[in-house]
């Protein structure tokens, strides 16, 4: 463990450990109103000053509760939602400073995979409308190119191209992932966000997406985001996970590592949570359960936001907001007491 | 000892416009005294179905057309009206998914627990009154005095599943059946409503049903496992038996397919190929076999009976993994 100074400690956007960044992500801020009139100034503090990197072709995993901001914080990276202040940097360039042609030419690069594929597929339309939509929106290819196009992409998804006249209600939920998936790929994108892309799948499907993404991710050279409550899926799939708490991000690290020794108290809980198909070692398992229940994002607590709930908390943790600061080489967290639990 | 619950042949039916459909078909099995049971599959494997026959509960149009739930020695299937009410709540205790829909949204909690006592008349209104603080602080619901009095809204998911886990066991049945208790809850919550249920049943030693998809509570919580698969049980055994030995392929291989935190490698997961099975449309012989990659030409045609395997462990299966040499390298192709 180094003994630099505090001034040399890299953010996690600056993480060493990556050496070809295609997303940086600094001071990201998004608030919603938090209704309540409209005189009411109290706001959902969803996402609240994020910094993070995803390195060309790694998948980084995204994990944390409901109503942590996980969500919020794929949709502000792709730009579906703008975001209130902060940074999204796509090859260096500040994507929420983009408007017009020149964003519309990087979001065909960036696409996104939705949890529910019963409520993000248009039920009107036929599957080879909605695979081939982006390449007419984008005004990429038509006609007989467009149809070639998504013949291809429904086969390397594995869907039947023949079944492109068909329309979303005629798959069951595994096959309409697919269609979702196929639909991301058609642009050929670098970079993909999937928020919760199994989480809705029976879970003899679930492993079928889970080596379909990793099969395409090989195959094109993509770069994920996998966002997800299921620690253990997401560990599986991702190269390194960040682990999300009430608007902020606690803890960052390669996956092997955050689930051997996690740092940060909050990521320990998480994964003593986590149930293992083993009864033997379910036997020695023993979660630490947390008290009392989630704080409300609307009104966070003060400092260190874990430490209403911590198991180690100290006075210092309701004064002092720790930063998310590298404690080992590629390993970050926001602890002033890393490592401890 | 007899045990507690004894279901022989259940056949649950859906008369549908197109045609009948057999959600459940010939399922046997028994629930000791105290005993915590694991009742694990995918959609469509008449897990739920052969949940809520227990209490009766099956919605239209289906209907229980075989078999028998036997408690005691009173058969559930054939019981009036006034027995079954009796016997829901009193005996046997059900908790849902979704606590929210579970609960009236305009009763206060305090009031929806009380009524629940009161309906089963084990108890007078004024003993149920003043058990309802006890049974919040049993269900370890904080400041439970003032809690009582709020709505089902003001509690957090996990504290409405608790309310309905108190009113659950409020009138001390011997069986609660607990349906994908802790689905719609965060991991760390769900940790704590497992531990809940695991205390309050050694406590009141009642026997626990619990329905999941998920392997991994079922090691959690379970003495015993029953596997569904299209209305059948193809697998039943000692959860450690079932875990380290499972014989059927559609076991086996469920079990491989789910990414688990103590993985060491990062080996591609075994997928089980297909669908679940549409109950519809089910194949002749046995209703794995289009998924199954272990299967031999008897499988096509001539469906396997539950059959011992070893001392208390059924499989449903022609072949038997036991059977299979490198099973791994078959699977993964």
């Amino acid at each position: 463990m180094s003994e630099a100074q505090p001034a040399a400690k890299p953010p996690p956007s600056a993480d060493p450990t990556i050496k070809r960044p295609l997303v940086r992500v600094e001071k990201l801020v998004k608030y919603f109103p938090a209704g309540g009139g409209l005189l009411s100034r109290s706001v959902v503090h969803a996402v609240d000053g994020v910094d993070l990197v995803i390195g060309e072709g790694e998948t980084l995993g995204l994990v944390g509760e409901s109503g942590c901001g996980k969500s919020t914080l794929g949709r502000v990276i792709v730009r579906l939602q703008p975001a209130t202040s902060g940074s999204v940097f796509f090859r260096d360039v500040d994507m929420t400073k983009l408007r017009g042609e020149k964003l519309r030419r990087m979001r065909q690069e960036i696409q996104m995979i939705f949890q529910d594929p019963y409520a993000s597929l248009n039920p009107r339309m036929t599957v080879g409308d909605i695979v081939s939509e982006p390449l007419r929106n984008f005004r990429v290819a038509r006609g007989r190119k467009a149809e070639q196009k998504v013949q291809e992409v429904m086969r390397v998804v594995g869907l039947n191209p023949n079944f492109v006249n068909r329309y979303p209600h005629e798959f069951s939920g595994g096959q309409r992932q697919r269609i979702g998936i196929a639909r991301a790929l058609v642009l050929n994108p670098t970079f993909i966000v999937a928020d919760e892309p199994v989480s809705a799948l029976d879970v003899s499907i679930q492993a079928q997406i889970v080596n379909l993404m990793e099969d395409l991710q090989e195959k094109f050279k993509l770069t994920f985001l996998f966002i997800a409550h299921d620690l253990s899926v997401v560990r599986h799939i991702s190269d390194r996970v960040a682990v999300m708490y009430l608007g902020k991000i606690v803890e960052i690290g390669p996956s092997d590592a955050i689930r051997d020794r996690p740092l940060h108290p909050y990521t320990k809980v998480l994964e003593s949570s986590v149930p293992v198909p083993d009864p033997d070692l379910e036997l020695e398992r023993k979660p630490i359960l947390l008290k009392g229940e989630i704080p409300s994002p609307v009104n966070p607590p003060s400092a260190c936001r874990f430490h209403t709930r911590c198991p180690i908390a100290q006075p210092i943790c309701s004064e002092v907001e720790p930063p998310l600061e590298m404690k080992e080489t590629g390993r970050f967290a926001a602890c002033h007491f890393a490592g401890q639990l | 000892m007899a045990p507690l619950l004894r279901v022989q042949d259940l056949r649950v039916q859906f008369f549908t416009s197109g045609g009948v459909v057999n959600a459940v078909d010939g399922v046997s099995f028994d629930i000791e005294k105290g005993e915590i049971v694991g009742i694990v599959g995918e959609s469509g494997s008449g897990k739920t179905m052969t949940a809520l026959s227990l209490l009766r509960l099956i919605p239209e149009p289906g209907k229980i057309t075989n078999g028998r739930i036997l408690y005691g020695d009173k058969d559930v299937a054939q019981m009036t009206d006034e027995e079954i009410r009796e016997f829901r709540g009193n005996e046997v205790a059900m908790i849902f998914q979704d606590p929210m829909t579970s609960l009236n949204p305009v009763l206060k909690v305090g009031f929806q627990i009380e009524e629940a006592m009161a309906a089963h008349r084990r108890f007078t209104r004024q003993q149920a009154k003043d058990r309802v603080v006890p049974l919040l602080s049993r269900v370890r619901i904080p400041a439970a005095k003032d809690r009582v009095r709020d709505f089902p809204h003001q509690f957090s998911g996990g504290m409405r599943q608790r309310a309905m886990i108190a009113m659950g066991v409020s009138n001390e049945p011997s069986l609660l059946i607990a349906d994908e208790p802790t689905t719609a809850l965060d991991v760390t919550v769900q940790a704590s409503i497992i531990e809940l249920i695991r205390d309050l049943s050694r406590e009141m030693r009642a026997s626990v049903i619990l329905i999941t998809h998920n392997m991994a509570l079922i090691a959690s919580l379970c003495q015993r496992v029953i596997v569904m698969y299209a209305g059948r049980i193809v697998e039943e055994g000692p959860t450690r038996a079932i875990f380290k030995n499972p014989q059927h392929p559609y076991t086996w291989s469920l079990l491989r397919s789910i990414p688990r935190m103590d993985e060491r490698s990062h080996d591609k997961l075994i997928s089980i190929r297909g669908l679940p099975p549409d109950l519809g449309q089910l194949p002749p012989g046995c209703k794995f076999h289009p998924r199954c990659r272990f299967r031999i030409d008897r499988c096509l045609t001539e469906e396997p009976p539950l059959a011992e395997v070893d001392p208390g462990q059924l499989a449903r299966c022609w072949v038997l993994m036991k059977n299979i040499k490198d099973p791994e390298s078959i699977a993964q192709k």
